[in-house]
C-alpha cells in the first residue's frame, strides 16, 4: 500500500464538524467534474490511491479513468463497500426481502429462494452474500483495485451481532474472485481484530482512527497502541488530524512514530491542503517504494 | 461479577443497531427475539447469541435483568407492561406509547418497582445538546424568548410505500417518527408546553400518514417555539435536526455536531464562553464509550441504561418514561390541535402586565 491514500468523505457531503460545510462540499462537488479536478491535483501530486465509496457517482469517476489509460496509467482505487445508502432506501421500499430479491440475478437460483417460504440454506446465505460483492465492484472492472475494503457501519454490526463468519466470506471471495486484498474499516479495532483472528483471518488490513488525542479510538487508545506494536494488524489511519483538532505537522509527525501503521487515509478539497499532508508524509513517512 | 441478562425484542432497523450494540457490551449476556422471518432464519444459523420467535416465550423461559424494545410502537404499550409485571429494567424505543394514558400508567408501574425504566431519545446524548441544555439552565442568553426547533430527512420520496413507519395506526408518521425528537428535545429545555396552536399534520407524498408538520408551543412562563418538521426532502442526507433559540442575552444554535452560542455579555460561572461567538463541537463533547456503531449518543444511552440497571439503579439516569409521556403528551396535543383546528391547553394564566404609569418626560 501507498503511504498516503486520498479518501472521498469531502465530495458527498461528509463533514464530522459542520452541517452547514457538509451542504457546502454538497454544493461544490455536485458535477463529476469537480471531483475529478480535485483528483487529478491529488494524483499529479504523486497520490495514486484513490479510496472511496461505491457511490453511484464513483462509477462516473472510474469511466473517466478507465477512458484515459495513458494520464491514469498508475491510479488505482480502493473500493469500500457497500454504498449504505442504497441498501438503506431499497430496504424502506420493499422490505428486507424484496430488496435482495430486488439485487438478485432475475430468474436465478437465488431470487427463487428469497421468493420460497423455506428457512434459506447456509449456501443461498453466502451465494447471496457473492452477489452482492460483486455488485458493488462492477464499476472497478477494468481499473487497478488492489485492496477492497467494507465500510465501518457494516463490519462494525456484524462484528457487534457476532456474525463474523460474513466478514470470512467477504475476505475469501474478495481473495479468490476478485485476486484483491480484503481490507477492513471500523470504528473499534482492537475488538474487530480479535473477532477476525478467531475466523483464521490473519494480519488483516484495518483502516481505523488513529490519532494522537484519542479522537473516536473505540476500544480504548491504549488498546489500540498495544494492538499496533503487536504486528498482528497492517494498519490504515484515518481521522488523524482528529477533525482538525491537532495540528497537521504534529499529527503525521506521531503517526509516522508509530508500529504498524502502513498508510494515512485523508481527504481535502483544496491543492494547499493536498499538497501539505503529502509534503508532511514525504517529510516524516519517506517516499513509498 | 455475574453478567446482566438482556433481551433485545425487535430485530428492525433500530433493533438490529440496538442488538449489536448491547452484545460487545462485555457486562452483558444477549438474548435476542424477533417474530419475523428472514432475518432471524439468517441471524440464528450465524451467531451464537439464542435467539426467540416469541416474546412471552423469551419472558418465561430466560431468567432475564432487563429488555431493550425495539419493536414498531403500538406493541411498546403491551411489550413494556409484560416486562414491567416480570420485574425487568426496561429500555423501550421512541416514541414511548401512542396512547400517553399508557405512557403514565407505565411510568408510575416502574416508579412502583423502582425499576430502571429509559426511552430511546438519543438526541439527549448528543454532545452538542447536552451543551445547549447546559447553557440555557446556566442562563448564558437570559430570558428566552423565541425558539425554532427543525427536523428534515428523506424519508418518505414517493407514494406507495408500506411498512409500519407509514401507518398511522402503528405509530407511524412524520409525527412520531421525526417530529418526537425536537419536541423530546423542547420538552427538556422547558418542560411541558401549556398551549399548542397552529398544527398542520400535511401529507405530502403518505396516504396513510403525515409528512410534515408544523406547530406553534407556548409555555408560559417561558418561550414560545415553532416547529418545522419535514421527512420528505432529498436535500438532506439522513435526519438533521436543528434548534435556534433566542434571548435577552444572544443566541444559541445546535446541531448534531456543533453547538454554537452568541453572547452579547459574558455569564458568570460558563468557562471559556466570552462576548459573542463561541463554537463547541460534539467531537470534543463527546466521550468514547465500549463500542461506536453509528455515533456516540446510541453507544451512550445503552450504556447509560446497561449501567443503571447492572448496579441496581431504582431510575435511568436521562430519558426515564416521565420525560417520555411528557413527549407522548405533547404530540397528543399537536394532534388534537391539527384535528380540531382549536387551541389546545390552558391560555396564559398571569393577568396582563398593567401599562407602566410614565410622567410625561419619563421613558
Amino acid at each position: 500500500m501507498d503511504k498516503l491514500l486520498f479518501g472521498d468523505n469531502q465530495f458527498f457531503g461528509i463533514n464530522h464538524m459542520s452541517e452547514e460545510k457538509a451542504r457546502a462540499q454538497a454544493m461544490r462537488f455536485q458535477k463529476t467534474q469537480a471531483i475529478m479536478d480535485v483528483l487529478d491535483v491529488a494524483y499529479d501530486a504523486g497520490i495514486n490511491t484513490f479510496m472511496c465509496t461505491t457511490h453511484d457517482r464513483i462509477a462516473e469517476i472510474a469511466k473517466r479513468v478507465k477512458a484515459d489509460p495513458v494520464r491514469y496509467v498508475d491510479f488505482q482505487f480502493y473500493p469500500c463497500m457497500p454504498y449504505a445508502h442504497k441498501y438503506a432506501n431499497a430496504v424502506t421500499e420493499h422490505g428486507m426481502v424484496g430488496a435482495l430479491r430486488d439485487f438478485m440475478p432475475k430468474d436465478g437460483l437465488l431470487a427463487t429462494a428469497l421468493t420460497g417460504t423455506k428457512a434459506l440454506a447456509t449456501k443461498e446465505v453466502d451465494g447471496i452474500a457473492k452477489v452482492l460483492i460483486d455488485m458493488e465492484m462492477k464499476m472497478f472492472e477494468g481499473t487497478k483495485a488492489p485492496v477492497v475494503f467494507i465500510q465501518n457501519v457494516f463490519t462494525d454490526l456484524l462484528l457487534g451481532m457476532g456474525f463474523t463468519r460474513a466478514l470470512r466470506i467477504f475476505d475469501d471471495h474478495i481473495r479468490e474472485k476478485w485476486g484483491a486484498e480484503p481490507a477492513y474499516i471500523t470504528m473499534n479495532m482492537p475488538m474487530l481484530l480479535d473477532a477476525l483472528e478467531k475466523e483464521g483471518i490473519e494480519r488483516p488490513i484495518i483502516c481505523s482512527n488513529i490519532n494522537k488525542i484519542g479522537f473516536r479510538m473505540s476500544g480504548g487508545f491504549d488498546a489500540y497502541l498495544d494492538a499496533l506494536k503487536s504486528g498482528r494488524v497492517r494498519a490504515v489511519a484515518m481521522s488523524v488530524y482528529a477533525s482538525g483538532a491537532i495540528p497537521a505537522d504534529e499529527a503525521i509527525h506521531w503517526i509516522s512514530e508509530l508500529p504498524g501503521v502502513e498508510s494515512i487515509v485523508f481527504g481535502a478539497s483544496s491543492a494547499g491542503n493536498i499538497h501539505g499532508t503529502k509534503a508532511l508524509v514525504d517529510k516524516y513517512m519517506g517516499q513509498p517504494a | 461479577m455475574e453478567k446482566l441478562k438482556v433481551g433485545v425484542v425487535g430485530l428492525g432497523k433500530m433493533g438490529l443497531s440496538h442488538f449489536a450494540m448491547v452484545n460487545a457490551h462485555p457486562d452483558v449476556k444477549t438474548i435476542a427475539c424477533d417474530g419475523a422471518g428472514f432475518m432471524v432464519d439468517v441471524l440464528s444459523k450465524n451467531i451464537d447469541t439464542p435467539i426467540y420467535r416469541d416474546y412471552d416465550e423469551m419472558l418465561a423461559k430466560e431468567p432475564l435483568d432487563a429488555v431493550v424494545i425495539a419493536t414498531p410502537s403500538r406493541l411498546h404499550a403491551p411489550m413494556v407492561t409484560a416486562a414491567l409485571d416480570k420485574g425487568l429494567h426496561v429500555f423501550c424505543e421512541k416514541p414511548f406509547c401512542l396512547d400517553w394514558a399508557d405512557s403514565q400508567r407505565l411510568t408510575d408501574a416502574a416508579t412502583q418497582k423502582n425499576l430502571v425504566a429509559q426511552v430511546g431519545y438519543h438526541y439527549r446524548y448528543v454532545g452538542a445538546f447536552r451543551e445547549m441544555k447546559r447553557l440555557i439552565d446556566a442562563g448564558a442568553i437570559g430570558r428566552i424568548t423565541h425558539v425554532l426547533a427543525e427536523a428534515y430527512g428523506p424519508v418518505v420520496l414517493r407514494p406507495k410505500r408500506t411498512t409500519w413507519r407509514t401507518d398511522k395506526a402503528e405509530g407511524g408518521g412524520c409525527l412520531y417518527d421525526y417530529a418526537a425528537h425536537p419536541l423530546n428535545l423542547l420538552n427538556w429545555f422547558f418542560g411541558a408546553p401549556d398551549r399548542v396552536m397552529g398544527s398542520h399534520l400535511g401529507q405530502v407524498f403518505s396516504e396513510g400518514t403525515d409528512d410534515e408538520v408544523f406547530s406553534t408551543l407556548r409555555w408560559n412562563e417561558g418561550p414560545t417555539a415553532q416547529l418545522s418538521v419535514n421527512w420528505s426532502d432529498e436535500s438532506h442526507r439522513k435526519m438533521s435536526t436543528k434548534i435556534n433559540i433566542i434571548g435577552t442575552n444572544g443566541r444559541l444554535y445546535a446541531d448534531r455536531q456543533e453547538c454554537q452560542a452568541y453572547l452579547r455579555k459574558p455569564v458568570d460561572g460558563l468557562e471559556g464562553y466570552d462576548e459573542g461567538w463561541t463554537v463547541k463541537y460534539t467531537t470534543e463533547l463527546t466521550e468514547d464509550r465500549w463500542f461506536y456503531l453509528r455515533g456516540e449518543e446510541y453507544s451512550g444511552q445503552l450504556d447509560d441504561f446497561i449501567c443503571a440497571a447492572r448496579d441496581g439503579k431504582a431510575q435511568a439516569l436521562e430519558n426515564g418514561f416521565a420525560s417520555a409521556t411528557e413527549t407522548d403528551q405533547t404530540m397528543a396535543m399537536i394532534i388534537e390541535n391539527a384535528e380540531t383546528g382549536t387551541a389546545v391547553g390552558e391560555a396564559r394564566t398571569g393577568a396582563p402586565q398593567p401599562a407602566k404609569k410614565r410622567g410625561w418626560f419619563g421613558r
